[in-house]
């Protein structure tokens, strides 16, 4: 992280806009505008990125700044869809929904933190694993509330009688809680708790005797990550109209790992092109195929391949990932243009 | 009585399969401080080499186990060379994430094999059928062998590793890689050596246990099932593995029959959080020193 300028830019919710707040300012437009061309199918798959998005900023300040591992990311979205579904079809609304998504998932993410303070590294990741295997068949299983591996169907969101049940509507909440997550997590690192977790990423010991709360600042990256995970669950059961145990498998926890190792570990800009590699590249993939084949088979095995594929070379050739690739890449443009302009 | 018996012996022989799927974790873990996500993945493989050798090119069951079980010997030490050798000195979290990377890639080249793919096979072994009674206790033939295997193969290991040379240069680079390497012990070599081994174990357990249940893309999640026997046996002892892999195995098969459907599938990573909650580090496991 890049040293804070000055008092006064540490105080302000968002920091003045340089070229990169340009481009993000940008790319807000470009969000903002994309629904008026209306192509319902890639709206959706752009829901999807920025779903995932809000469940990676979880996992990014869980394991990107805290340093502590989770293989089990998937329990706390299946919490967070369940809780909702079952809050809204009781009769409650959405915003009672998604905040008992919230809250459900953070209560299950804190009950986690609290044997995983004592646990590290292999053993850590081992213990969410479980905890994942355990949810998934508790939703399996838990039939009068979870509809069980039949799965539910969830109903359009609604707020005081106004029914957000359109694609380009859930994008736009989407992308909304998606903005407000990420600049949740931004400012998170600016304050004395955030770098509490950078400080016990890089060493633990040494945190601890610089007087470093290590239970607490743990147990606060568990909650916010699970909190974060839920909201997107929630999202991620209105965004399809329906949720069974089998969407949220130790795959997905992976698929996240995934998302965040390769967009760039650390970085929250990182999060942001793993969620967009994980949802389009595999589309980008098949289309690619389909110019050659002339068909329209689906391979099942395109998916694992392209993402196990894209891990082992980024952990070989650039452990920072994508952000690190685009960080290069856009350096690289702005010299190419100092020098045109020299000419 | 005889009932729960043939519960703990079919038990114990599922228990065994996971056992070899946590010797190859412990093995590695052990000689070189890598958790090997892909073990599982490993297992699947095999299964599916032997369904090749035996159903699709018609060996005789013997044979195409043995073909399929070295061919994924090589797969390990060929993963090994090309690139696990590379991350030697990275943090151990990045190289579990790459053995998840790897295991993500085995799964995908099955699916894209044409004559393999994402269909369920059964792999059919001389001994389907045949049972043995013990004085109303009926036990399968196809069970039997995987406790006489599974028990011999333990036994050559615990013998490998305890009376040869190349066993002793394995626990030497355990130990302490670099003062080995002083030593003359060639440690990148030996690291081959290790993952070839564990690729072994791996499919060993996948062709005994592909006749008894079936031959999927799939498989490698039931290798998953052998972290749990892996940690509880402290992940770095040999005969812990195989401890808590009789252990996961027959808790399993009790709760399958005596507890409500689905509290067998959770059961062995319900003992695992228990068993982790009270022992951070499993249940042999040593405390280590950690330098700051």
């Amino acid at each position: 992280m890049r040293e804070p300028p000055d008092y006064r830019s540490e105080l302000t919710i968002v920091g003045r806009a340089g070229r990169e707040g340009l481009i993000g300012i940008a790319a807000l437009i470009g969000l903002a505008v994309i629904p008026l061309f209306h192509n319902s199918y890639w709206l959706s798959q752009l829901t999807f990125v920025a779903i995932y998005a809000i469940a990676g900023f979880g996992l990014q300040i869980l394991l990107g700044f805290a340093g502590q591992v989770s293989l089990g990311q998937a329990a706390f979205l299946a919490s967070g869809a369940y809780a909702c579904s079952y809050v809204e079809r009781l009769g409650f609304g959405s915003p009672a929904g998604f905040a008992a998504a919230i809250i459900v998932s953070t209560g299950l993410g804190l009950l986690v933190a609290l044997p995983a303070l004592r646990m590290a590294g292999l053993y850590l990741g081992i213990a969410t694993m479980s905890f994942g295997f355990i949810i998934e068949e508790v939703a399996a299983r838990w039939t009068s509330v979870t509809g069980g591996n039949a799965g539910t169907v969830v109903a359009a969101i609604k707020v005081g009688g106004v029914s957000l049940g359109q694609p380009w509507q859930i994008y736009y909440l989407s992308w909304f809680m998606c903005l407000i997550v990420l600049l949740l997590s931004y400012n998170l690192l600016r304050t004395p708790t955030g770098r509490a977790m950078l400080a016990i990423r890089d060493s633990e010991i040494a945190a601890r005797s610089s007087g470093v709360r290590v239970a607490r600042t743990k147990g606060i990256a568990f909650g916010l990550s699970a909190a974060f995970a839920g909201l997107a669950g929630a999202l991620y059961s209105h965004a399809l109209g329906f949720i069974s145990p089998e969407q949220f498998t130790i795959s997905m926890s992976l698929d996240l790992l995934v998302m965040i190792l390769v967009g760039g570990l650390g970085t929250l800009r990182g999060v942001l092109f793993g969620s967009i590699f994980l949802v389009v590249s595999p589309e980008l993939m098949q289309a690619v195929l389909g110019l050659f084949t002339s068909g329209n088979t689906e391979l099942p095995g395109l998916r694992p391949f392209l993402f196990g594929a894209s891990l082992i070379l980024v952990l070989l050739f650039q452990p920072d990932g994508i952000d690190a690739i685009v960080t290069r890449a856009g350096a690289w443009l702005v010299r190419y243009g100092a020098s045109l302009r020299r000419r | 009585m005889i009932v729960f018996l043939q519960q703990v012996i079919s038990g114990a022989a599922v228990g065994l399969v996971y056992a070899l799927v946590a010797l190859g974790f412990v093995m590695i873990h052990k000689s070189t401080q890598v958790f090997n996500f892909a073990q599982g993945e490993l297992m699947m493989l095999g299964a599916f080499c032997a369904y090749t050798f035996i159903v699709l090119f018609g060996l005789p069951f013997w044979l195409g186990s043995i073909l399929a079980i070295l061919s994924v010997a090589l797969f390990g030490a060929v993963l090994d060379r090309v690139l696990l050798r590379r991350m030697i000195g990275n943090k151990p979290f990045t190289i579990f994430m790459l053995t998840v990377g790897i295991g993500f890639c085995i799964r995908a080249i099955v699916m894209l094999v044409p004559q393999w793919g994402t269909d369920t096979y059964s792999l059919p072994s001389p001994l389907q059928g045949m049972v043995f009674s013990f004085g109303g206790l009926i036990v399968s033939a196809d069970h039997v062998a995987i406790l006489l295997t599974a028990s011999v193969i333990a036994v050559a290991l615990y013998v490998f590793f305890q009376f040869t040379r190349l066993g002793l240069a394995m626990r030497a680079i355990a130990q302490n890689p670099l003062a080995a390497s002083y030593l003359g012990v060639r440690v990148d070599t030996l690291f081959s050596i290790v993952w070839a081994l564990s690729a072994a174990a791996a499919a060993l357990a996948g062709v005994m246990l592909a006749p008894i249940s079936f031959v999927h893309a799939d498989m490698g999640q039931i290798g998953l099932k052998a972290i749990p026997a892996a940690v509880l046996g402290g992940f770095d002892s040999l005969p812990g593995a195989i401890v808590g892999g009789l252990v996961i195995g027959i808790v399993e098969s009790l709760a399958g029959f005596y507890c409500p459907e689905g509290v067998k599938d959770v059961a062995a990573y319900v003992v695992l959080l228990v068993v982790l909650a009270v022992k951070p580090r499993g249940l042999f496991g040593q405390p280590d020193a950690k330098k700051v």
